[in-house]
This record gives C-alpha cells, structure tokens and sequence, in this order.
C-alpha cells in the first residue's frame, strides 16, 4: 500500500509540474511569438512592461481575469460553457505520453521522466486525444449561436478531420521503424541508430504542415480568420473563456512540438544525455522552441490559404504523400536494415 | 473492495445513466454529447480490462469520428436541436417489446457463462498488439474477414465519389 501511496504522490507532483510548465509555456509562447514576429517585420515589439518585456504575459493574464465575461443571451449555455474546457484539457492530456528523459535517482527512488513514457499504445493514445479536441471547436461554433462561430466550427471541423488522415498516416514511417507504438522504444531505436528524420525527411515535413493544419496555426488558420469571420469560433467568447481556447491552441502547438522532435528528431536525445538524465528535459525543451520558432516564423511570412485551396491540398496532395511515405518507410527497413 | 471495482462501479455508472440521457434528452446534441460519454465509459472498461489498444482505438474511431460525425449532421440541420415533438410514435411498443426479448435473451445466454469470476491479467500487454497485427494478417487467422472489410470500405469510397462527381449534362 505504501508502493501505492508512493506511485501516487509521484504522479500528482509529476502532473501538477507539467500542467504548471504548460501553463508558463503557454505563456511564454505568446510572448516568444509577439517578440519574433516583430523582429522578423522589422519592429521592437513588446518592451514596457518589466525589463525587456518579459513581464508582458503576466500583465497579459491579469487583465483577463478582470475582463467581464460575456454570455451571448441565446448562446447554448451547457455547450457554450463546456467548449473552452473541451479545447483545454486534451492539449494537456497528449503531453502525459511525451518521454522527457530517461529516468533519474531521486534518494534512492528510481522516477521515470515523463508521466506514462512506456504506454505500449502511447502513439495511438496521441491521436485518439488529438481527435477529441475537435469537439472544443466544433461546440464553440455551434453554441455561440452566431453565424460566424459557426461558419468557423464548421470549417475548423472538416479541416481537422481532413488533416488528421495525413497525420495520423505520417506517424506510421516511425511506428514501423522502430517496430513499436510505444514513445520511449521510438526514441530507443533512434538513440541506437539515427534520427528518423534522416531516414523520412519527407514523412517529417508532411507531418509539420498536417500538424500546423491540425492546430489552427497559419497559414492553415482558416476557423479564426480574422478578416471574413472576425474571429471564427472564438467570436462570441470573453474573458477566461477566451484565453483558455488560446491557451489550448498554444499548448497544442507546443504539443505537436514535442510530438514532432521525439518521432523524427529524438525527442531527449542529445550528448552525454544517457550519463546525464536531466540534460534530456533540456534538450527537449530546445527542440521545442526552435520549432515553435519555425512556426512563428511561418506565421510571420505566410498568408493564408484559400480554403477550397487548403481542403484541395489536404485530400490531393498531403494524403497521396502520406500514402507514399508508408511505402518510403518499407523501403527504408528492406534497403537499410534497420530493424 | 479494490480500487480497480470501485473505479468499475463508478464507470459502470457513469456511462449506463448517460446512455439513459442519449434516449431521454429532448435537445439533440445533448443527446450526442452523452453518447460520447458513454462511450467513453466503455473505453474506461476497456482500460481495466488490460486492453488498452481497444481502448485507444474505442476513443479514435467512435469519439473521434463516428460522434463528431453525428454533431457534424445535428448541426448543419436546421432548427433540429429544439424539435418538441412526441418522441413515441406507433412502434413504440413493439421496440420496447423486441428490446426486452433481446434483453432477457442476453442475461439467459450470460447467466450461464462462468467466466465472470476471471480476473484480467495484469502486466506487460505489449505483446497482444503484435499478435493483433498478426491474427489480422495471417491466413489461419482473420485475413478473409479482414480483407472482405477493407473490400467494402473501398466500395462505400468509391460510391460516395461517384454520387457527388459532376456529370457533364446537369449544366444545361
């Protein structure tokens, strides 16, 4: 029983510091995506509040606590209130499968890096959560009880499920690879040969842009342009309820982030990490912001897609690519003998 | 008792009172909303029944794609959500009888299984996925099943392109 206790209390710290992290993260981001962006169009950015700007988020934060919050009069209450949550929650949960590191001693105890690194479906439980969080957006939309939500619900909806078959089929090249669904075998099996970004560099990029379309980002951000929709599924929402569906979307950026450097870039792999199991959060973390810095700077640069262009590109070219890759992915195993 | 059947009252609970809402429930995509949880009860059940790749693949396909199909079609129906219509009509009666006749046809067929006492194995379940994989594909396993499944997939793929494909002669 005290094993039990022990197992508890270990998950609930784990927990609480990656919930904490993501919430910082989240509000890091923001400023992380204000600050390059501005650097990127040749502009300074936010620089008053606190030295160089970097108490801008906490100011940030603080004024949406003490916005008002808005519930439209004819806005389904249950839904309305229930889709902020339902967008938040899975950006969390994916990240429980994310190895962090090996395992570290801590007086004796030996504590695993990562919440549930050895689930044996862990890549599956990734896109069955990606999955649910369609719902968030999809609610949003229709409970505002505005045409605009709606038109963004709907077309967030078929962009996501257009989408996650390219994502979902580009996880496959690493799955058959290391010949295992479980997150720490793939980085094993990369840590004994090479990154899987050398053996499916096509693989990697197709799943960059179905993750970018997965998560709303530019030039995919189609449910929340700004210009012909004021601002999609979110229009109707103030305050906290506000800031959760962006706090969601840039968890899940981060998400996706992480997902992406432990399929095809290896995850905590990196020097001395195996002698040094605490480099590997470091690692990770650096993996994380250059790519969170490539899809900032691909929002800096891009316009957004057309959407008829966006579904086009999705079923025509994204899907027979990822086709394609499953076969590149047998090729690579037959060729190169890597199982 | 042991948190494992505490856990299972609990889900057991959960999701047959939700499937209660799914039939009760006046607005229809409250009705969808408790047929997700549901059936995410049973993914729970999969869970502490040690298959977890049911689980998972519980949440992919019905929470992920069958249900959000079903938002999908409730919401692009106009005024459907608040329908105040009688829910009974005229074959009310026989489906409540041929639900109680399948019902009482499942506890016979289920009092005299005496599998119930088993327990699940706990442990590593990593191997029961390869073997899946390999029940699905091999010849003494699955692969007809498998096969004819995939056959109609692509056939119900192949119609619905060819019932939205623009004819020539519909312009004019």
């Amino acid at each position: 029983m005290n094993e039990t206790l022990l197992l508890i209390i270990e998950w609930t710290i784990k927990g609480g510091l990656l919930a904490f992290g993501l919430a910082t993260g989240f509000a890091y981001t923001t400023f992380y995506e204000r600050k390059w962006a501005a650097r990127l169009q040749i502009r300074i950015g936010p620089n008053r509040t606190g030295p160089g700007g970097w108490l801008q988020p906490a100011a940030d934060g603080l004024k949406l606590f003490f916005k008002e919050e808005f519930t439209p009069a004819n806005a389904y209450k249950f839904a309305f209130n229930l889709a902020p949550v339902l967008t938040m929650v899975p950006a969390i949960v994916i990240m429980a499968v994310i190895p962090w590191g090996t395992q570290i001693d801590f007086f004796g105890r030996i504590i695993p890096l990562g919440i549930s690194n050895e689930l044996n479906v862990g890549v599956l439980f990734l896109l069955s959560v990606a999955s649910v969080s369609v719902y968030g957006i999809v609610l949003a939309g229709w409970s505002s009880n505005n045409k605009y939500a709606m038109l963004g619900g709907l077309r967030s909806t078929a962009q996501m499920i257009s989408y996650e078959l390219a994502l979902g089929l580009s996880f496959i090249g690493p799955i058959m690879l290391a010949g295992s669904l479980n997150m720490a075998e793939i980085i094993r099996a990369q840590q004994q040969g090479v990154w899987y970004v050398v053996y499916l560099p096509l693989a990697a990029v197709v799943f960059y842009i179905a993750a970018l379309a997965e998560v709303n980002r530019s030039p995919f951000d189609m449910p929340e342009a700004e210009q012909e929709l004021t601002a999609g599924y979110h229009t109707e929402y103030s305050g906290m309820k506000f800031s959760l569906f962006f706090m969601g979307e840039y968890i899940k950026m981060i998400a996706v982030s992480a997902i992406c450097a432990t399929l095809f870039f290896g995850g905590f792999d990196g020097p001395f990490v195996n002698t040094y199991p605490l480099l590997g959060p470091l690692y990770l973390g650096i993996k994380i912001f250059i790519s969170l810095g490539l899809m900032i700077w691909i929002r800096a640069t891009m316009p957004r897609l057309r959407y008829d262009r966006l579904m086009a590109f999705g079923w025509k070219v994204m899907l027979p690519l990822s086709l394609f890759n499953v076969v590149w992915a047998a090729a690579v195993i037959v060729f190169f003998n890597v199982r | 008792m042991t948190p494992d059947q505490i856990l299972f009252i609990v889900t057991a609970l959960i999701s047959t009172l939700a499937a209660v809402m799914v039939v009760s429930r006046r607005n229809m995509v409250h009705a969808a909303l408790f047929l997700v949880l549901t059936l995410f009860g049973v993914a729970v059940a999969f869970v502490l029944l040690e298959a977890p790749f049911l689980a998972v693949v519980q949440v992919l396909v019905y929470i992920g794609a069958i249900a959000i199909l079903m938002i999908f079609a409730v919401m692009l129906t106009r005024n459907v959500t608040d329908d105040s219509g009688d829910p009974f009509n005229k074959n009310a009666r026989v489906g409540g009888l041929a639900a109680l006749f399948v019902f009482s046809l499942l506890v016979v067929m289920f009092g005299g299984w005496s599998q119930f006492t088993a327990y699940p194995q706990a442990g590593d379940t990593s191997g029961s996925i390869v073997q899946l994989g390999v029940a699905l594909t091999a010849a003494d396993g699955y692969v007809i099943a498998f096969e004819v499944a995939s056959m109609l997939l692509l056939g119900a793929l192949v119609g619905a392109i060819f019932v939205v494909w623009p004819r020539q002669n519909e312009n004019e």
